[in-house]
C-alpha cells in the first residue's frame, strides 16, 4: 500500500513546463527527500500533491484520493508546511497554535493535548505569550512543523523547511522529522541541501521538472555513478579547476571549499599526471590527491551534468 | 463549521487588536470624515453679526427686532444712531448685515394700506455667505409679516388657517433640509469605503504572505473562511454606523425619526453587500497595494458621484441612471433617508433592501466564479 502514487504528473504555466511527467511512489511511514536546485519544480509538485494546484495532466493518489478528482478529500489526510513562513508573525505562539488547531477542526481537550505537544517539540513550553515574529528562525520552523501536523495527518509535506536555518537547528529539525516517521507518518520533504539527502529513506532528484534519479543513497551512489572520483587539495583552486576542466580524461569537475573533485572514467595512475600538470607546468601547490568514495553530491553533480547534455 | 469559523474570526480580531493604527483608522477616520464633510456641506450660518439702525424706536419696531434675536442665527452686535455709521459698520466689519428701520415703520404698518419697507445692507464680499444671510433675512421678515397678518386677521375676527409656526422653522432655514439630506449619503460613503477596503485588504494580506495556502490545505471551506473573515468587519462597520449617527445627532442635530430595528437591519444588509464588493476586489487583486487602489476606487467614486448623495439621480441622463446601480450606496441612501429623516417603515423602502440583497448576491456570485477560475491554476 503506497501512501503517495504519482503518475505522469505535469504542470505547465503557459508554455513553460514546470513539472514534466514525473512518476514515483512513496511508502507509508517513509521519509522521501525530494531534491533539486532552485526552480527545479519541487514546490510546484508539492502544491499539486496537496490539492491546491491543479495538474495540467497526469494524476496522483495521495492517501488514496485523486488530486484531480477529489482534491478536497486529499486535504483531509495531510499536513503542509509551505516554503514561505506559514505562521502569523503578529500572533503569539499560543494564538497561532489555537488558530491552526481551529481551522483543522480541533477543539476542547483534544486541542489542549495537541497544543501541549506542539509546545514541547518546539521548546516553547512557558513561552506561549511570545509574539511569533520575535522567535529565532530554528524555533519558528519547529513551531510551523508542529502546527502543520497538529491534526496528526497520515502524510506531511514539508517544502524546504530547513532553508535559512543554522546547521545545528537543521540537525534538530531532522530529528523531529524522524520522530514523525517513526510514528508512521509519511514525510515528503524538499530541500536543496544535498547533504540532507542522507537523512532520507528514499531520494528523488529532479531537474528542470524532470525526474532524473530515484533510490536510497546507497543505490544512487553505486548505480548512477560508475566513474571514479578524485579529490585534489591545492592552492589557487579556481585556476586549477580551469586547467583540469580542459583535460580529456576529466569528465566532470566541481569545487568543495578548497578542494576539487574530478570524475574520471577509469582510475589509472592520474596522481602523477595531475601533479605534473598543476605543480610543474602551472606552479600550483598540491597538498593531496586521493581517490575517494563518492558522496551523494558527486552523484547529483554527475546526474545534473548528464541531464544538461 | 462553527468552530472553524470562530477560529478565523478570533484570529482576525486578535490581529486587528494588535494593529492599533488600522483599528484607529477604521474607527475614528469615519467620524473625522463626517465632521469635515459635514461642515463642508453645511450651508447653515450661525451667529450672523447684525447691527441695527432703528429710526422708528417704537414698540412695534422693537418687536420686529426681537424676532431676529429669537434664533441663534443672528447676534445683535451694535445699535446705530446715524446714517454715516452704517457705512463705517460694514466697512470695518463690525457687522455682516445692517438693518435699517425707517421712521414711519410703525405708522405704515398700522394703516395697512401699503407694505412697509425695511432696508438690509449686507456685506457682499463673501457672495456665498451673503446669499445665505439674505435668505435668512427674507425668511425672518416673511415669518414676521405673516405673524402680523395673523394678528390682524384675529383682531377682525378672521382666522388664518395655515399653521404658521411650523412653516416658519423651514423658512427661517431654507438650506437645513439639504444638509440633512446629505448626511445619509455621507454615512453610506464612509461605511462602504471602510468595509470594502478593510475586508479586501485583510483577505489579500493572506494571499500576499502565503498564509492562505496554509488555510487552503486545512479542512476549512470558502464559506467558513469568508464568514469568519467578514464577521469582525461587519461588527466594526455597525459600530462605525452607530458612531456616525451619534456624531450626526450631536453635531448636525439629525435625530433618527424611524425605527432603530429597521435602521439596524438596513445597515446590516448594506454592510454585508458592501463586503461582497470587498470580497470581489480581493479575488481580483493579488497585492495589498492593488487591492487598496481598486477598493478605494470602486467604493468611493461611485458612492459619491452615482449614489444620489450629491447629484440627484433623476436629473442624470438615462444611461448614467442605469450605471448608478453599480453602487449599493444608492439603495442604502434612499432607505436611510426614509428611516432617519422621514421616519417611515419598511413599506417605503423594502425594494431598496431587495436591491441591496441582489447586489450582494451578484458580487459574491461573481467573486466565486472568478475565484473558481483562478483556483488551483497558479
Ligand atoms: N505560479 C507560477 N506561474 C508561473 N511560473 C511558475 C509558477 N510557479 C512556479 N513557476 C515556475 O516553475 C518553475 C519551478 O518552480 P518551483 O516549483 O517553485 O521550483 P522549486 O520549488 O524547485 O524551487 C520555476 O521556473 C518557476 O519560475
Ligand atoms: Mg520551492
Amino acid at each position: 500500500m503506497f501512501s503517495i502514487e504519482v503518475n505522469n504528473l505535469t504542470k505547465k504555466f503557459g508554455n513553460f513546463t514546470s513539472v514534466d511527467e514525473i512518476s514515483f511512489t512513496v511508502k507509508q511511514g517513509e521519509i522521501l527527500g525530494f531534491l533539486g536546485s532552485n526552480g527545479a519544480g519541487k514546490s510546484t509538485t508539492i502544491r499539486m500533491l496537496c490539492g491546491i494546484l491543479a495538474p495540467t495532466s497526469g494524476d496522483a493518489l495521495v492517501g488514496g484520493y485523486s488530486i484531480v478528482k477529489e482534491p478536497d478529500k486529499v486535504k483531509l489526510n495531510l499536513g503542509y508546511m509551505s516554503q514561505r513562513f506559514s505562521l502569523y508573525n503578529d500572533l503569539t505562539v499560543e494564538e497561532n497554535i489555537n488558530f491552526f488547531g481551529g481551522v483543522y477542526g480541533l477543539a476542547g481537550k483534544h486541542l489542549k493535548e495537541r497544543k501541549q505537544w506542539v509546545l514541547e517539540i518546539s521548546n516553547l513550553v512557558g513561552k506561549e505569550k511570545i509574539l511569533t515574529g520575535s522567535l529565532p528562525g530554528g524555533i519558528k520552523q519547529r513551531l510551523a512543523l508542529g502546527t502543520a501536523v497538529i491534526h496528526q495527518p497520515k502524510i506531511v509535506f514539508l517544502d524546504e523547511p530547513t532553508s535559512g536555518v543554522d546547521p545545528i537547528s537543521r540537525r534538530n529539525f531532522w530529528e523531529l522529522i524522524h520522530q514523525l516517521s517513526d510514528n508512521g507518518t509519511t514525510v515528503f520533504v524538499t530541500t536543496h541541501y544535498l547533504e540532507e539527502a542522507e537523512f532520507c529513506n528514499n531520494i528523488i532528484l529532479i531537474d528542470a521538472g524532470k525526474l532524473i534519479a530515484e533510490g536510497n543513497s546507497k543505490k544512487l551512489k553505486t548505480e548512477y555513478l560508475t566513474n571514479s572520483i578524485i579529490e585534489i587539495e591545492c592552492s589557487r583552486v579556481v585556476d586549477a579547476l580551469g586547467i583540469l576542466e580542459a583535460q580529456n580524461f576529466v569528465e566532470e569537475t566541481s569545487i568543495f571549499g578548497n578542494k576539487i573533485h574530478i570524475s574520471v572514467k577509469e582510475y589509472l595512475d592520474y596522481k602523477s599526471k595531475i601533479k605534473n600538470l598543476l605543480t610543474d607546468e602551472n606552479g600550483i601547490d598540491v597538498k593531496s590527491i586521493n581517490k575517494i568514495v563518492p558522496t551523494l553530491e558527486d552523484v547529483f553533480i554527475h546526474l545534473l551534468e548528464k541531464n544538461k547534455k | 463549521m462553527i468552530n472553524r469559523t470562530k477560529a478565523i474570526a478570533k484570529k482576525e480580531i486578535k490581529q486587528l487588536k494588535r494593529d492599533a493604527r488600522m483599528l484607529f483608522v477604521i474607527l475614528f477616520f469615519p467620524v473625522f470624515l463626517l465632521v469635515i464633510f459635514g461642515y463642508a456641506v453645511t450651508f447653515d450660518v450661525h451667529h450672523i453679526k447684525l447691527a441695527i439702525f432703528d429710526k422708528n424706536k417704537t414698540e412695534v419696531s422693537r418687536d420686529y427686532i426681537k424676532s431676529f434675536t429669537e434664533s441663534t442665527y443672528f447676534d445683535i452686535v451694535k445699535y446705530l444712531d446715524a446714517d454715516k455709521e452704517v457705512k463705517e459698520t460694514l466697512d470695518e466689519k463690525y457687522a455682516q448685515v445692517v438693518l435699517v428701520i425707517p421712521a414711519d415703520f410703525s405708522n405704515t404698518l398700522a394703516t395697512g394700506s401699503q407694505p412697509t419697507k425695511v432696508q438690509f445692507l449686507i456685506d457682499g464680499v463673501d457672495g456665498n455667505t451673503a446669499t445665505i444671510i439674505m435668505n435668512y433675512v427674507n425668511g425672518a421678515t416673511r415669518s414676521y409679516s405673516l405673524k402680523i397678518q395673523e394678528d390682524y386677521l384675529a383682531s377682525i375676527g378672521g382666522k388664518f388657517y395655515q399653521p404658521i409656526n411650523l412653516e416658519a422653522r423651514y423658512w427661517f432655514n431654507p438650506n437645513l433640509e439639504s444638509t440633512k439630506f446629505l448626511i445619509p449619503g455621507l454615512i453610506a460613503m464612509i461605511l462602504i469605503v471602510t468595509a470594502v477596503v478593510s475586508v479586501s485588504l485583510s483577505l489579500v494580506r493572506e494571499k500576499e504572505r502565503g498564509t492562505i495556502e496554509q488555510i487552503n490545505v486545512s479542512s476549512i471551506n470558502t464559506l467558513e473562511l469568508l464568514i469568519g473573515k467578514s464577521l469582525p468587519y461587519i461588527f466594526l462597520a455597525l459600530l462605525n454606523a452607530a458612531f456616525i449617527l451619534t456624531a450626526g445627532y450631536f453635531l448636525f442635530d439629525i435625530a433618527i425619526k424611524g425605527s432603530y430595528i429597521w435602521l439596524f437591519i438596513t445597515t446590516l444588509i448594506f454592510v454585508i453587500s458592501s463586503i461582497g464588493l470587498g470580497i470581489l476586489v480581493s479575488v481580483i487583486a493579488d497585492s495589498q497595494q492593488i487591492a487598496f487602489t481598486i477598493a478605494t476606487f470602486a467604493s468611493l467614486l461611485p458612492s459619491v458621484i452615482l449614489s444620489g448623495f450629491i447629484f440627484p439621480i433623476d436629473s442624470m441622463p438615462l444611461p448614467i441612471q442605469i450605471i448608478t446601480n453599480i453602487t449599493p450606496a444608492k439603495f442604502f441612501i434612499v432607505a436611510l433617508r426614509a428611516i432617519v429623516l422621514r421616519g417611515v417603515g419598511p413599506e417605503a423602502f423594502w425594494d431598496q433592501l431587495l436591491y441591496l440583497i441582489l447586489f450582494g448576491t451578484f458580487m459574491l456570485t461573481a467573486a466565486s466564479i472568478i475565484s473558481k477560475k483562478k483556483a488551483r491554476a497558479v
